[in-house]
């Protein structure tokens, strides 16, 4: 059983999907509390003053409690206040753009949701991916995402939150990957006919690996210009991973201007 | 000439929309002949078509409402059935164009074209019966409204044979749903569709609300309204504050898409947050407008079956007036993922999650007003006590789905997938059907087969069980929601449990067909002489099944929540006055065909418009424009029935062994 929750929301890779995930399961259970209870006394009650049940108890003017309001107003409140609460702190502590502390340095990704393929810039080392990921591993990775067509969601389920991808604007979003491994991503917002595909690998790599990869790509060569990706923006399906070792600076600015075509 | 339309737009290269729009041709036409066949046109035009009469218009919702669910089913089928094979390398049998519009239309025809015509017309059937008056306040508007939603169905159908329905998904966000993103007309088919079927629906809300707050027989304070009264006015509120901004906002996007404006384009300034708020100001008190009434069906069953009041009605209509408040001030989350900021999504949150403590009190005073009854398992109450269970679970995922940081890794999937199925199945549709099986005696004068009736509902409830919490484990897995393939071969067993779910709740609706023809054969068994075979608590049940064109001869008085059951406890119901009471001749407004002649008409603008074919258009609007004014002057609308026959009526159904 193990396996098959693996790529999934509960086998989280990071500190943003690990708290997630005690999200979902803390709140299910208190709410899980008192549904089962109030299941089993639906049942219970319905089956106890069946009207073949000669021993049940028949009230037929019983309409109005006001101890029994009383509680039945308490209970959902008091749950409510509590997951409500909850809500509000989680909502600040795991808001998208808060920077993840970290004695690393972040490191930062712009992404371009293309139709119908994932773009990944890395400004610093220069160089770029298609479907593709690359990062290393216990460094804050700070994605600045933006769409060059219609909206995506930017979605890496095992370590946490997604965000739209819209055309025109930036999103931000932190994240960071504990361990090692490779991990799916995909968008989350149909886009499209290609949008079934519109999913790419993660490689968590150890930093020193991460290094060896940046260089190989930059040694691979590849020029990603504003000719180049306007090439790379015309729409197709189910693009196999690639990569660029010299990458025009500013392209992304350009991208989110919608003035590289 | 004929605009963007050619031979290019029958899809005779695509044999499965040929197949399928091949076969809904034939059946319309052997339908057509048989009753033409039959020699019953001119009873269906006289009684029924051009009818203003709220009960027959009520009916006449539920048969589109059931029709269209068959049309809604078979994409649910079609995509289960393409998710179940789709996995690994293989892409299935539905390619993306044909897979994205099967579930957009899926969306599209069950929300508006089962959903609200099935919730609409249990308001109006039951509505003027229950309030104690002889008919809605606007009946000729009434009509028109039903066929206004009858032209927005047959659009949306049309798009099967002739060009394409939208790719978009059934709320067409932008950018994807301008022009730049999707040139051919499938998105006109749905703006032009939903824009036709929601004036019907805005004027049904005017409708309502005026009859609930103006109509009530002598004696009905609003503290005596039966519970569904409340729930259908919160409900009907909601559809006049919400139906002008989805009006306004597909208005929006059909200037951007026909004059160059840019609302919310890529370029010139547009923007698609503002669309995807607009929609969803109108899309979540939808939500309500479908699921109040339905929390009302279940508080006229369980109570009746209960044989009991319903506990703490106060507390009830509280509940409710806080939901249909509340319901506005949600919206936002909907898209927590938009990066609104922590403030923002917070309050959104907390927001949706306060509306779970009204609606957890409707809960708990269900739970009690079981308690002390003497409950009887008819079908109606299964399909309440099956809501109830299943309910809570699409509650308690709600709320989950509120907490923003759960919905950052829950957003479009197939979490929300099953959440929402859970409330709209488990909430609306479970509701649709107790009230049908409920009030259909009233309208027949003849009970449903039960066994087949329970029989149904088991298949629905398993069949839900089944398709949908396989969608919470891949939703929980990392599957998103509208995949027209899939990778991971690991999902492949669990949509293969969903597609058996899918069939299980089809045996379920072949159940119900069933034994809608089943009881038609055995109707002289099944007769109902009485009006009244639940023992029931509110006025519809005192008069005739099915009642007369006016509903009641004497308007009733009412003392009391609970009106009718307070007549039979004091002996009013049943004693005969020694002088037969003085009936006096009524006043029922005349059949008009201008409901479907406008309907008519709004279908050839519609059509034109999407495909561009200017001057069809113009006859379209001139015709509708023509149509409205000349019934704007007539003068003879009101027939009366003389005394006599009411009194005759009602000496009939006495001696028929009535109460």
């Amino acid at each position: 059983m193990q396996s098959i929750w693996q790529s999934g929301v509960l086998d989280p890779q990071g500190p943003i999907g690990a708290a997630q995930r005690l999200i979902l399961l803390d709140a299910t259970a208190i709410m899980l509390a008192i549904i089962i209870p109030v299941i089993l006394l639906v049942l219970g009650f319905a089956w106890w003053f069946r009207a073949g049940n000669t021993r049940a108890q028949y009230l037929p003017t019983f309409q109005y409690s006001g101890p029994i309001e009383l509680v039945v107003w308490s209970i959902p409140a008091l749950v409510i206040m509590f997951l409500g609460g909850m809500a509000w702190i989680s909502s600040h502590d795991l808001d998208p753009p808060r920077p993840i502390p970290s004695k690393v340095p972040s490191i930062e990704i712009q992404v371009v949701a293309l139709d119908w393929k994932w773009l990944f810039i890395y400004p610093a080392e220069g160089v770029a991916s298609v479907n593709q990921l690359v990062v290393p591993v216990g460094t804050p990775l700070s994605f600045r995402i933006t769409s060059a067509t219609v909206m995506n969601s930017f979605f890496v389920p095992q370590l946490g939150s997604q965000i739209y991808a819209m055309a025109g604007m930036v999103n931000r979003l932190e994240l960071l990957a504990d361990n090692p491994g490779t991990f799916q991503g995909l968008s989350a917002q149909y886009s499209g006919a290609g949008f079934s595909d519109m999913r790419f690998e993660v490689k968590a790599l150890p930093a020193a690996d991460f290094q060896a990869w940046v260089a190989s790509t930059k040694a691979g060569g590849g020029t990603l210009d504003p000719v180049a990706y306007g090439r790379l923006a015309r729409p197709s399906m189910a693009v196999k991973p690639q990569a660029f070792g010299n990458v025009t600076p500013r392209l992304f600015e350009a991208a989110i201007q919608q003035a590289v075509k | 000439m004929l605009g963007k339309l050619t031979w290019d737009a029958i899809p005779f290269n695509q044999p499965i929309p040929m197949a399928a729009s091949l076969m809904v041709v034939v059946v319309i036409l052997a339908v057509l002949g048989y009753t033409f066949a039959k020699g019953w046109w001119p009873y269906l035009w006289r009684e029924w078509i051009t009818s203003v009469d709220h009960k027959r218009l009520g009916i006449m919702y539920a048969v589109l409402a059931l029709v269209m669910l068959l049309r809604g089913f078979t994409d649910a089928i079609m995509m289960r059935s393409q998710q179940a094979v789709a996995a690994g390398g293989h892409q299935g049998y539905l390619p993306p164009e044909h897979y994205d519009q099967i579930f957009s239309a899926h969306g599209t025809i069950m929300i508006f074209f089962v959903a609200m015509p099935f919730v609409i017309g249990l308001m109006n059937f039951v509505l003027p019966l229950q309030l104690g008056v002889r008919d809605v306040a606007f009946p000729v508007l009434n009509s028109i409204s039903f066929w206004l939603t009858c032209s927005g169905a047959l659009l949306v159908n049309m798009s099967l044979m002739i060009g394409s329905f939208a790719r978009t998904g059934w709320l067409v966000y932008p950018p994807l749903s301008e022009l730049a993103f999707s040139p051919d007309v499938g998105v006109d088919y749905y703006l032009w569709s939903l824009q036709i079927s929601g004036v019907g629906t805005l004027m049904t809300g005017i409708n309502f609300v005026t009859t609930i707050l103006k109509l009530r027989a002598p004696g009905m304070g609003y503290m005596r309204m039966p519970v569904f009264c409340w729930t259908a006015l919160a409900s009907n509120l909601l559809i006049v504050a919400a139906f002008p901004v989805l009006t306004a906002t597909l208005a929006m996007l059909i200037l951007d898409r026909y004059l160059g404006f840019h609302f919310f384009t890529n370029d010139g300034g547009g923007s698609a947050m503002m669309f995807i708020n607009l929609i969803w100001i109108w899309g979540h008190p939808e939500v309500y407008i479908l699921v109040l009434p339905a929390f009302g069906v279940y508080s006229e069953v369980i109570a009746t079956f209960a044989r009991k009041p319903l506990f703490g009605y106060r507390s009830m209509v509280a509940a409710t007036l806080g939901i249909c408040l509340l319901s506005f001030m949600v919206w936002l989350h909907h898209f927590f993922t938009m990066g609104a900021g922590a403030d923002v999504n917070a309050f959104f949150g907390v927001m949706t999650m306060v509306i779970a403590v009204p609606t957890g009190v409707k809960v708990f005073n269900w739970l009690f007003t079981l308690y002390g009854g003497r409950v009887h398992f008819a079908s109606p109450v299964l399909w309440s006590l099956g809501f109830i269970c299943t309910f809570v679970i699409g509650g308690m995922t709600g709320v989950l789905l509120a907490i923003p940081p759960a919905d950052f890794v829950l957003h479009n999937s197939l979490f929300l997938v099953a959440h929402f199925h859970n409330v709209i199945i488990g909430g609306v549709l479970f509701g649709a059907f107790a009230g049908y099986m409920y009030w259909f005696p009233k309208a027949f004068g003849f009970q449903l087969n039960e066994r087949l009736g329970k029989a149904s509902f088991w298949c629905w409830l398993i069949g839900f069980y089944l398709a949908f919490f396989p969608l919470y484990a891949l939703g929980l897995m990392g599957a998103t929601r509208r995949m027209q393939h899939y990778d991971n071969v690991q999902w492949q067993p669990l949509m293969l449990v969903a597609m058996l779910g899918a069939l299980v709740i089809l045996t379920g609706i072949l159940l119900i067909i069933l034994q809608l023809l089943v009881s038609i054969r055995q109707r002289a068994k099944l007769v109902d002489r009485t009006g009244d075979p639940w023992q029931g608590r509110t006025l519809e049940w005192s008069t005739a099944s099915p009642p007369p064109a006016w509903n009641f001869a004497l308007l009733p008085q009412v003392q009391g929540t609970d009106a009718y059951w307070t007549m039979k406890q004091a002996g009013r119901a049943t004693a005969r006055p020694a002088t037969p009471p003085a009936y006096e001749p009524l006043e029922v407004p005349r059949n008009t065909p201008v409901g479907v002649i406008l309907a008519f008409f709004s279908v050839i603008a519609g059509f034109a418009l999407i495909w561009h074919i200017w001057w069809l258009a113009i006859i379209g609007l001139i015709g509708l424009a023509v149509t409205a004014l000349s019934h704007a002057w007539s003068v003879d609308r009101e027939m009366v029935i003389p005394a006599d026959e009411v009194a005759a009526f009602e000496r009939a159904r006495v001696s028929g062994g009535g109460s």
